[in-house]
């Protein structure tokens, strides 16, 4: 029999990828009803990774986010209130309203921010993981990325510099197989594995929509980078479902092929594992499904009733004092 | 023959066709071939060109820019596409110590007949990193034209000059102008760089207005006209070379300048454009010049407050009421 993790463990886990499939239904539908700007990138399809990994790390360490970061930053332990008002705009915001989607940070749960710079995140990891070090504590930092990002100098300076100088740095690869329209066949040549290599960094690749498979692996990578040991290149295999950002119209890829990953997503997986186990019945967890929507509903309420920057915020957070 | 068509349909067009009347033409970039740019400008390019001259690349914004500029360098005219001009910087050495020097350092030994697509602007909601315009950082630099149109007319034939073109050239379309229509004509015909536009005529007070904010100076002395100002409108379609000539003329009649720009004020364009007019033309003006930009903060994402960053009709009119007080 394979390796089966803790029934407690797996049933806060399988809640909390609830927690963020329910969260990116919500903005779907906020963003349908035109009350979120810009564009959003949705975490659907991805949840055991945020899940399996991020998770995983002490309350002190750190994570480096992407775009496609309201996963991370739910799994890092950040709340459905403030994650929907900054969303949504607002002043009770993690970012006060200034941020938005693609730029929430919290020193207080570890997020050094999303990044709406592809392959933006990278370099800050070394250099939280160089402040980890010198401080002389043992903080993990996560950077996360995906393909598209791979092919950016940014990814291969932080890489030769994390391994140069022995930092710790976990560089979580999302291979969710598309940048945009783009397949990662198209764009990436060498693949991971042979990179990793090439900067001496160990890689484990592994089933990204097996929670399981991810949790385990990342055992293992915190465990050898909080030892000193260096970064560590944990590759997981996952497929972005939805569009780029929601409303992409996908002339690039068929309805075939998303339906057949469709079928092989991350939560329907370890709810089968969880009931054939007897830790979940069914039931209990349509239960767990319902509770999880009662507090998205409750934050979607919050964050639609908190008020708007006050108009003098837009001067302030510049400097830490205002200049001339 | 003339037709009606958006900004948008009338990049388009300017590609085909000048994909098709040269075969050096080339395009790279995120997303440009198989999806036609997220924006739609490059569609159809791919089905009718082919992938070799219609390349999709990996996220890679030094290797486009410089690979353009490889490519230039010996035998084609290469269009790098930067989907937001934001991450233009992660390509930044590449254009500003290679790309704008080349030439001038090897002794006028090597042309690079190139162009860096890049639309710009805020306005969406999009927040700090995807809503900047750079026009002022890329006009600093020597070595570089830049190229800023806001009517489906004028990127038609800016874009087909600048594909022509034997050096360098940053365009950058305006991503809130995409839908702006106007007319085309079915004929081959390109717009010189340099030459202004006199958007409409009035004699109180000159309005130089930069991309986007052609429109709405143009809303602003709509409303100013019903209470009796009369202010020109000026669209200098390119930021270099710039056609002071033209702002000069303008301010012979109106003796009032105000400069507008989305991109926020500090060491802007308008800034220079002031300070040009000043140096060359200090004895015609009756009042100071007046500059309406963007705030100088980083763009907020929540909406009322990047519609305050942002300038509006509604600043341009007050700015022009206070200088005819
Ligand atoms: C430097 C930079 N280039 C391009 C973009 C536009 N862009 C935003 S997300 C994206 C695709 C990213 O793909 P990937 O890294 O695989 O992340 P995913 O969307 O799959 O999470 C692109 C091209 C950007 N934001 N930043
Ligand atoms: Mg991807």
């Amino acid at each position: 029999m394979t390796k089966q993790a803790d029934p407690k463990l797996l049933v806060d886990r399988y809640r909390l990828m609830w927690v963020i499939r329910l969260h990116e239904e919500a903005l779907k539908v906020l963003f349908t009803q035109g009350k979120i700007g810009g564009t959003t990138h949705l975490y659907i399809g991805q949840e055991a990774i945020a899940a399996g990994v991020i998770a995983q790390l002490r309350e002190d360490d750190y994570i480096v986010s992407t775009h496609r970061g309201h996963g991370h930053m739910l799994a890092k332990g950040g709340e459905l209130r403030p994650m929907l008002a900054e969303i949504l705009g607002k002043f009770t915001g993690y970012c006060k309203g200034k941020g938005g989607s693609m730029h929430i940070a919290s020193l207080e749960v570890g997020n050094l921010g999303a990044n709406g710079i592809v392959s933006g995140g990278l370099p800050i990891s070394v250099g939280s993981g160089l402040s980890a070090k010198m401080r002389g504590t043992d903080q993990v930092t996560v950077v996360s990325f995906s393909d598209g990002a791979t092919n950016e100098g940014n990814t291969h300076e932080a890489m030769n510099l994390a391994a140069l100088w022995k930092l710790p740095v976990i560089f979580l690869f999302e291979n969710n197989h598309y940048a945009v329209s783009t397949e990662v066949s198209r764009s990436m040549a060498g693949g991971m594995k042979n990179r990793a290599a090439a900067y001496h960094i160990p890689i484990q690749q592994v089933d990204g929509n097996d929670f399981e498979a991810v949790h385990f692996a990342a055992e293992e990578a915190i465990d050898y980078v909080r030892s000193g040991s260096g970064p560590y290149l944990l590759e997981c295999e996952t497929y972005r479902i939805e569009g780029h950002y929601y409303g992409d119209p996908m002339v690039y890829r068929s309805k075939e092929e998303v339906d057949a990953w469709r079928k092989k997503g991350p939560i329907c997986r370890l709810e089968q594992a969880l009931v054939e186990r007897g830790i979940l019945r069914e039931a209990e967890c349509r239960e767990i499904e319902a509770e999880v929507r009662k507090e998205v509903e409750d934050a979607v309420a919050y964050a639609e009733n908190s008020p708007e920057p006050p108009i003098e915020s837009i001067f302030e957070d510049v400097f830490t004092e205002e200049g001339a | 023959m003339t037709r009606t068509m958006t900004i948008k349909q009338a990049l388009n067009e300017a590609l085909k066709e000048e994909f098709r009347r040269d075969e050096t033409v080339i395009i790279m970039g995120c997303d440009v071939g198989v999806r036609g740019n997220p924006f739609g400008i490059t569609l159809g390019l791919y089905d009718e060109f082919g992938p070799e001259r219609v390349r999709d690349t990996p996220i890679s914004e030094a290797a486009i820019v410089g690979a353009c500029l490889g490519a230039a360098a010996t035998g084609s005219r290469p269009i790098g596409e930067i989907l937001f001009s934001d991450w233009i910087t992660i390509g930044m050495d590449q254009l500003v110590n290679q790309i704008a020097k080349i030439r001038y350092m090897f002794g006028g030994k090597i042309n690079v007949p190139l162009v860096i697509r890049a639309p710009v602007g805020a306005g969406g909601g999009q927040a700090a990193q995807h809503s900047q315009s750079f026009e002022a950082w890329f006009s600093h630099v020597p070595g570089l034209q830049v190229v800023m149109p806001i009517t489906p007319y004028d990127v038609k034939g800016l874009l087909k000059t600048a594909i022509r073109s034997n050096d360098p050239v940053l365009f950058f379309e305006h991503k809130r102008g995409y839908e702006i229509r106007g007319e085309v004509p079915e004929e081959d015909y390109t717009i010189p760089f340099g030459e202004a536009v006199v958007r409409r005529e009035g004699a109180d007070v000159t309005i130089v207005a930069i991309s986007i904010m052609v429109h709405k100076a143009l809303a602003a002395a709509e409303s100013l006209n019903q209470m009796g100002i009369k202010c020109e409108v000026i669209d200098p379609r390119t930021i270099y070379p710039f056609d002071y000539d033209t702002v000069l003329q303008s301010l012979d009649k109106t003796h009032r300048l105000i400069v507008t720009h989305e991109s926020n004020r500090r060491s802007g364009i308008g800034a220079e454009i002031v300070s040009q007019v000043v140096e060359r033309g200090f004895d015609l003006l009756d009042d100071h010049p007046v500059i309406v930009a963007g705030l100088d903060v980083p763009m907020p994402y929540n909406r009322q407050l990047e519609a305050m960053v942002i300038p509006s009709e509604e600043k341009i009119k007050n700015a022009v009421l206070k200088l005819m007080d």
